[in-house]
C-alpha cells in the first residue's frame, strides 16, 4: 500500500495527489490513462527498490483543477511544475503509455534537467501504417484483450466486479471515467499524436524504452520510431506482456529499470 | 403554439441486415451504402415535403447538421435553409443548427445565418447546439473536454459580430481576430431568435435561460420520457425568478396520422420499426466521449442514463409499445389531438417540432400524415397559450414587405 499526500502546483491551479513509498534512488513515476491507486500492485513492487513517487494527474484520485490545463504544453509545464514541487535531485523519470508520453515531453522541453528517463510503452507518436486503436470508442469489455497478452489476468484486473446493468454502478462508473479520461483525451483525443515527433530530437537524457512484446494496443513498432529519434536510447523487449507489460511482468520491468539507475 | 416540420433527412436505403452487418449508424457507417444516384432524388423529395409544410401553413419548416450518419443526411444545414428560403414564403426557417463549436473560425456562422435572414426577409430561427458527442467529438474531433468552452466562445463572438459595429478585435483563447466585420449583418435586431437544442446537460438550462434563448429537448423516447428533463428546467427557470412562458421551452416528437388508429399502425409501424431498428443502431462506444458530459450532469443523473441491457433492448420495441409509451404518437386525428394537447401541457412547451417522414417511410404517406394533421389536428391545438399571445420573444420578426423570389425572371416573360 502506497502513502498519499496531496500538493498544490502550477501557481494554485492544480491540486495534485502524490502517492509514494519505498526506500532507495529516487524514482518518479506518470501513470497512463487507466491512472494508478495506492494499491498498485506494479507501484508497490516498484517500491521494493525505488523511493518511488508517483503523482495523479487532474482527474485521477484526488487530483483535480484539470481544466486549467488544455494543451499539451500547460500539460508538460503542469508535469515539470509537479517535479519541481517534489523536491527531488536528479531523478528517474519512468512513465507508461500516457504516461510515457508526458515524460517524453517534460524531456524535451527541461531537457537540460532531466538526465534519465525511462518510457514504458509511450503515446506520442503516431504511424499511419500501424494506428493506435481508438482508446476512446471502447467498451469496459474491449479492455482486457487489447491491453493484455494473458486476457484472463486482464480480466481479473480490469472487469470483474464490473456491474453496468446496475443504475448506480454505472453513474458512477462514468463519471470516474469522465474524470479520467476526459482530462487524458486533452493528450491523446482522437489521435494521440501532439507533435512528440519534431521535439523529441531535445531530449539529452539517457534513456531506456520498455515494451511488452505482445503490446496490442501500441504495436513495439513505435520503439523503432522513438529510437529513430532520441539520441541515446536503449531497448528492452519483454516476453509474455502486452501493453500492460507493467502489470504483466512487474519484475522484469523493474530490473530494467534498475539497470538504468545503476 | 408553434408547430415546426421537422426533418432528419434519413437515409431511406439501408439494408435488412442493417444491425447485424454493421455496428454503428453514425460515425463508421460504411460510406459504400449510400448511393449518390438515389440520393439525388432523396435530397429533392425531402425538400418537397418542406415546401409542402410550408404550404399548409405549418409555423416553421426545420432542419439540422448531423455528420457521417445514415439517420440524418445534412451535414450542412446552411445549404438546405438555402434551398427552402428562396421556395417557400410564409413558414420560419427553423436551423436547429449550426454546431457552433464545429465551425473554424465560427463567424463563418454569423455569415451565413445571416445570409439566410436576408435571404428570407427575416425568417432565420438560429439554433446553436452543443452538437452530439458522435458528431462533435467523434466525427470532427474536438476534444471532448474542451467542447463547452470552445462553443461558449463561439457563441459570445457570433452575437458580438451580429450585435456590434464592426470592425473591432477579438481576443479569445480559441479565436484570434483581427478584424471582426459581418458582411451581411442580420434582417431581425438585436439578432434572429436563438434555439438551444438540448440533449440532457443541466448547464445549458442556465446558459438558455440568462439569454431568454429557447431550450428544446431533441429526444425520439417521447414526451413520457422527457417529462423528467423538463420538469428540472422549470424548476430552474422559477429558481432563477424566471417567466414561465411556454415560449421558453420545445420538444421533438415523432408523429403518424392516419383515419383510424388501425391504419396508423398498418400503415406507419414498418417505418417507425426501420427508424427504431436502423436509425438508431448507434454503437456503444460512440455514445458520450469521456469528458463531453460535465461531471455536474452526470451527477444530476437527469439523463437517465440506459444501461447496455436496457439500451439493446430499445430497437426491439414493438408497435404497440411504441405507441404506448408514446415514443411515437400515432393514430386517428382525435388520437393524435388528445395525445398531443397532453404533451404541450406536461411539458408546458410552446414549440413542438414535428417528425412527420419517419425512417423510410414513402413520400405519398408522409404527404397524407402530414395533410391529416394540418386539417384536422393542428387548428385544434393552434390556441392552447392563447395567454401568450403576445410574447414574441422568442418568434421571427419578418420584414414587412419581402422581396418575391423569381421576380426578375417574370419580367423577363
Amino acid at each position: 500500500m502506497m502513502d498519499s499526500r496531496t500538493i498544490t502546483v502550477s501557481d494554485g491551479r492544480a491540486k495534485i495527489q502524490v502517492l509514494e513509498s519505498g526506500r532507495g534512488p529516487d524514482l518518479v513515476f506518470f501513470h497512463g490513462a487507466g491512472g494508478a491507486t495506492q494499491a498498485d500492485p506494479f507501484l508497490d513492487a516498484l517500491s521494493r527498490r525505488f523511493r518511488v513517487r508517483a503523482p495523479l494527474l487532474p482527474g485521477y484520485g484526488d487530483s483535480d483543477g484539470g481544466e486549467n490545463f488544455r494543451t499539451m504544453l500547460d500539460i508538460t509545464l503542469l508535469g515539470l511544475d509537479i517535479l519541481d514541487a517534489l523536491k527531488v535531485d536528479n531523478p528517474l523519470l519512468v512513465g507508461h503509455s500516457m504516461g510515457g508520453m508526458l515524460a517524453a515531453e517534460m524531456a524535451a522541453t527541461a531537457a537540460n534537467d532531466i538526465k534519465r528517463l525511462a518510457l514504458i510503452a509511450p503515446a506520442g507518436l503516431w504511424l499511419d501504417a500501424h494506428p493506435i486503436p481508438d482508446l476512446f470508442a471502447l467498451l469496459p469489455a474491449d479492455y482486457p484483450p487489447l491491453l493484455f497478452h494473458d486476457v484472463k489476468l486482464g480480466e481479473q484486473l480490469i472487469t470483474a466486479g464490473l456491474n453496468l446493468d446496475d443504475h448506480e454502478f454505472l453513474r458512477a462508473f462514468l463519471i470516474q471515467s469522465s474524470r479520467q479520461l476526459g482530462f487524458a483525451g486533452k493528450m491523446l483525443f482522437p489521435i494521440p499524436d501532439r507533435g512528440l515527433d519534431e521535439r523529441l530530437y531535445r531530449v539529452k537524457a539517457k534513456t531506456l524504452l520498455i515494451w511488452g512484446d505482445d503490446d496490442k494496443l501500441i504495436k513495439p513498432v513505435y520503439a523503432k520510431a522513438f529510437r529513430e529519434k532520441l539520441r541515446n536510447a536503449d531497448y528492452v523487449e519483454i516476453k509474455n506482456a502486452g501493453h500492460m507489460v507493467t502489470l504483466e511482468q512487474p519484475e522484469a520491468v523493474i530490473a530494467a529499470l534498475a539497470r538504468l539507475a545503476a | 403554439m408553434k408547430f415546426t416540420w421537422f426533418h432528419l433527412m434519413p437515409w431511406p436505403y439501408m439494408p435488412d441486415d442493417f444491425r447485424e452487418k454493421h455496428r454503428s449508424v453514425w460515425v463508421d457507417i460504411p460510406s459504400t451504402l449510400y448511393d449518390p444516384v438515389r440520393g439525388h432524388t432523396v435530397y429533392n423529395d425531402y425538400l418537397d415535403q418542406l415546401e409542402y409544410a410550408d404550404q399548409l401553413g405549418f409555423d416553421a419548416i426545420g432542419v439540422n447538421e448531423h455528420h457521417q450518419n445514415g439517420y440524418g443526411l445534412m451535414p450542412s444545414p446552411n445549404i438546405m435553409a438555402a434551398a427552402l428560403a428562396r421556395r417557400s414564403s410564409k413558414s420560419a426557417l427553423m436551423v436547429l443548427g449550426n454546431s457552433i463549436a464545429l465551425y473554424n473560425p465560427p463567424i463563418r456562422v454569423a455569415e451565413e445565418f445571416a445570409m439566410l435572414d436576408v435571404i428570407s426577409g427575416g425568417r432565420l430561427c438560429a439554433g446553436f447546439p452543443v452538437g452530439t458527442s458522435m458528431d462533435t467529438n467523434y466525427c470532427y474531433g474536438t476534444v471532448p473536454a474542451l467542447t463547452r468552452e470552445k462553443y461558449a466562445e463561439a457563441h459570445d463572438l457570433i452575437i458580438k459580430a451580429w450585435t456590434q459595429d464592426g470592425p473591432f478585435p477579438f481576443n479569445g483563447r480559441y479565436n484570434k481576430l483581427r478584424y471582426v466585420n459581418c458582411w451581411p449583418k442580420p434582417v431581425q435586431k438585436p439578432h434572429p431568435p436563438i434555439f438551444i437544442p438540448g440533449g440532457g446537460s443541466i448547464e445549458t438550462w442556465d446558459f438558455c435561460l440568462d439569454h431568454d434563448y429557447n431550450y428544446s429537448y431533441l429526444s425520439y423516447s417521447g414526451y413520457l420520457r422527457g417529462r423528467k428533463l423538463l420538469d428540472g428546467y422549470w424548476e430552474r427557470a422559477a429558481q432563477k425568478g424566471k417567466d414561465d412562458s411556454p415560449y421558453r421551452a420545445g420538444f421533438a416528437q415523432i408523429i403518424c396520422v392516419a383515419d383510424t388508429d388501425a391504419e396508423a399502425e398498418k400503415l406507419y409501424s414498418e417505418h417507425a420499426s426501420y427508424f427504431y431498428n436502423r436509425c438508431l443502431h448507434i454503437y456503444g462506444g460512440f455514445a458520450d466521449a469521456p469528458g463531453y458530459r460535465t461531471i455536474k450532469t452526470l451527477q444530476a443523473n437527469v439523463l437517465s442514463q440506459m444501461t447496455p441491457t436496457e439500451a439493446a433492448k430499445l430497437p426491439l420495441t414493438p408497435w404497440k409499445e411504441l405507441v404506448e409509451q408514446r415514443m411515437v404518437v400515432a393514430g386517428s386525428p382525435e388520437t393524435v389531438r388528445q395525445q398531443l394537447e397532453e404533451l404541450i401541457k406536461s411539458l408546458r412547451v410552446g414549440h413542438l417540432f414535428c417528425l412527420f417522414q419517419v425512417g423510410n417511410m414513402p413520400p405519398e404517406k408522409v404527404r397524407y400524415s402530414t395533410k391529416l394533421f394540418a386539417d384536422k389536428v393542428m387548428p385544434k391545438l393552434k390556441n392552447i397559450w392563447a395567454d401568450y399571445a403576445d410574447d414574441n420573444r422568442f418568434w421571427i420578426k419578418p420584414l414587412p414587405q419581402r422581396a418575391v423570389p423569381g421576380r426578375l425572371m417574370e419580367a423577363a416573360q
